[in-house]
């Protein structure tokens, strides 16, 4: 595990990044917070589950996250390279639920390019497209030392221009920022 | 009260209006009349010249009519499409004077103070009215006066303004219980009427009579009120030779767009709802519609979001017109602009828009507060559209960040039915272990609504932090013992 700060995060901009596993949305949360402009946050209709705008409250105001809700993933594309591609909005989330296909992704990476926005895709574990900039694995963890705690263990697991790492994190609600922790033990 | 020139109202009473707007549609040669429905009969509503003189009259049934005139054609009444008849008739007599008004339903009423001279004179206007009408035939009665009354009353019972006075008293606009009791009195004409001492009339038949008779004679005034149009937001063109490019229609409708936020400009206005109809050479027409996600006029921002919609026009042999209509509008102030004005508002409602053509304008969402312990309802999903961020969120505790409907947990023997949360348990096929409970957090369902949801009671919820990482929230009802886990946390 490396000491080292964390390298790619905040996220490149004006590229489309990729994560998974369980604290993905607490991953896009992180990435969201302390942005200048809303946040577009596109799941599919059909989906089940909902987000809770007070579970996003330390991370950042909900005020300021617009919810989109395609049909299915065809619409769901389309409506994030329009939004990548106009660059008001400073991150688009997009919670995919196929896997992309080569021009699907290189298409995202383009319109990110064009409208100098970021973009990050939630993805299934083993989803991840080539053309992916950074993938990410986000994991909870369990914390002994604090109660009511974000931790979590971050592993950049693709990485097209740099290396790959991992560190535990967490989001510190009263000052609003991400602390990295040093492992235990070590 | 006016002074130095001489008022003049012209009165316009259309005594078969009903009959007329059908048979200008249709015409007819022999007897007609339109039937309307009272209680069970059906009855005469208005009829034509011909129908009168085969003896029929107004509010005569339909079965009686019919057996005097047996080749009587009728139609059934649409008192609505009267009305807007009138209304259209209205509008265009504004051509002889700005001033005009409703008189009842089948009348009108026009101050052409200061107006008649355009024409030549009072006479060449009423003979152009007289013309133009005969012409739309549309049968008409004319009456110009100094007053409103004395014009109603030429119109309906003809003769000049100096014979007013010998006029029959029904010409005073009474009820028709005060016109009977006026001619059992011997008061037949409206010289009778005003040569009568005041004062025993108004005992016997109220203050309406004498205000009736003082305004006839121009003792008391009464205003003209004109009705205005509704602003009308559409614009057309037609074109000489088809086009079918989507460049050229881009160019039609960048034209059409000027025209029309122009004029939504004057009236601090903006769209909400566009429809651009395209016209085919073969007469089939197709329609584009947008919505915009905030009300504007600016033309070179609205053109580029109809980009989507006309890709999917099929312009067939060419497209000869366009019309472009505002469906809905919104009032948009006028906004101050300066060197240092900032476009997000406006870039991210062009955004919204431009979504929405793809996914629909109710799809695009934001949270908004809303006031209440129960998890689903301490918010609500609004369009962002059609609603503003508005009101604080504030969570007194911590709350997951995905919430998903109640999941029933396992776990072995009698964990389940325990007030304390269980050490081990199986969550969608995953072992679990508890390594810190936080709670519990009582929140009892709100009564005075109804929820299936919350059917079990009372619930204490928990916050779970397991061993292996995620940390979940977990509610255990007492009144019904079971344990469910209903979000997780970041």
């Amino acid at each position: 595990m490396s000491h080292t700060p964390l390298t790619a995060f905040p996220l490149r901009p004006a590229r489309v990044h990729e994560v998974c596993g369980p604290a993905a949305p607490a991953f896009a949360a992180c990435a969201a917070a302390g942005r200048p402009g809303p946040v577009l946050w596109l799941r599919e209709a059909w989906l089940p589950e909902t987000l809770n705008p007070l579970g996003l409250l330390p991370f950042l105001d909900p005020a300021g996250v617009l919810l989109a809700r395609p049909a299915n993933q065809i619409d769901g594309l389309a409506v994030a390279e329009e939004a990548l591609k106009d660059g008001s909005v400073a991150l688009v989330v997009l919670e995919i639920t196929r896997p992309l296909d080569l021009r699907e992704g290189r298409r995202l990476q383009l319109a990110a390019g064009a409208g100098r926005s970021t973009g990050l895709c939630l993805i299934p574990e083993r989803m991840g497209s080539t053309a992916a900039e950074t993938r990410w694995r986000a994991m909870p963890l369990f914390d002994p030392a604090r109660e009511d705690s974000t931790l979590m263990r971050w592993e950049i697991i693709k990485n097209k221009s740099g290396t790959i790492g991992a560190w535990n994190v967490y989001w510190d609600a009263q000052a609003h920022r991400l602390d990295l922790v040093p492992p235990a033990g070590k | 009260m006016f002074t130095g020139t001489h008022r003049r109202i012209v009165s316009i009473w259309f005594p078969r209006l009903a009959s007329d707007r059908v048979l200008r549609a249709r015409p007819v040669d022999g007897p007609f009349a339109l039937s309307q429905r009272q209680g069970t009969a059906k009855t005469i509503l208005c009829l034509n010249a011909a129908a009168e003189r085969a003896g029929l009259h107004r509010g005569m049934r339909m079965a009686d009519a019919r057996s005097f005139c047996p080749d009587l054609v009728s139609a059934p009444a649409r008192p609505d499409l009267d009305a807007r008849f009138l209304a259209s008739l209205r509008r265009w007599t504004e051509r002889y004077c700005p001033w005009v008004g409703l008189e009842g339903a089948d009348g009108l009423v026009l101050d052409v103070t200061g107006a008649t001279h355009l024409w030549g004179g009072a006479g060449p206007m009423l003979a152009d009215m007289r013309a133009r009408f005969a012409q739309a035939r549309i049968e008409v009665c004319l009456g110009l006066a100094a007053t409103r009354g004395a014009a109603w009353a030429l119109a309906h019972f003809g003769g000049t303004e100096e014979d007013l006075l010998t006029l029959p008293v029904a010409a005073l606009r009474l009820a028709p219980d005060a016109v009977t009791g006026l001619q059992r009195l011997g008061l037949r004409r409206i010289g009778d009427l005003a040569a009568s001492p005041r004062a025993p009339l108004a005992r016997r038949f109220g203050p309406d009579l004498l205000t009736r008779l003082d305004q006839a004679l121009g003792h008391s005034p009464e205003p003209v009120t004109p009705e205005t149009e509704p602003p009308h937001f559409a614009t057309r063109m037609t074109l000489p030779d088809p086009i079918g490019l989507e460049s050229d229609v881009m160019a039609g409708l960048t034209r059409l767009l000027v025209a029309l936020c122009a004029k939504l400009a004057a009236h601090h206005a903006g769209a909400r709802r566009l429809v651009l109809t395209l016209r085919r050479v073969d007469q089939a027409s197709q329609q584009v519609e947008l919505r915009l996600a905030a009300p504007m006029r600016d033309p070179a921002r609205i053109a580029p979001l109809f980009a989507r919609g006309l890709t999917e026009v099929d312009a067939g042999f060419g497209i000869d017109q366009l019309r472009l209509e505002a469906t809905q509008v919104e009032p948009l102030a006028p906004a101050q602009i300066g060197p240092a004005q900032s476009t997000g508002p406006d870039r991210l409602a062009d955004l919204i828009t431009r979504i929405g053509t793809r996914i629909g304008l109710d799809n695009i969402l934001r949270f908004l507060p809303a006031d209440s312990h129960i998890p689903e309802r301490a918010f609500l999903i609004a369009p962002a559209a059609f609603s503003t961020a508005q009101g604080a969120f504030h969570a007194p505790r911590p709350r997951p960040l995905r919430l998903f409907a109640p999941e029933p947990i396992a776990a072995p023997g009698p964990a389940l039915v325990a007030a304390t949360p269980p050490r081990h348990f199986r969550w969608r096929a995953m072992p679990l272990t508890t390594a810190r409970a936080t709670g519990p957090e009582r929140i009892t369902p709100e009564w005075w609504l109804s929820d299936d949801g919350w059917r079990h009671g009372l619930r204490d919820y928990w916050r779970i932090e397991t061993a292996q990482g995620r940390r979940l929230w977990l509610f255990f009802t007492p009144q019904n013992p079971g344990w469910f886990v209903q979000g997780e946390f970041a």
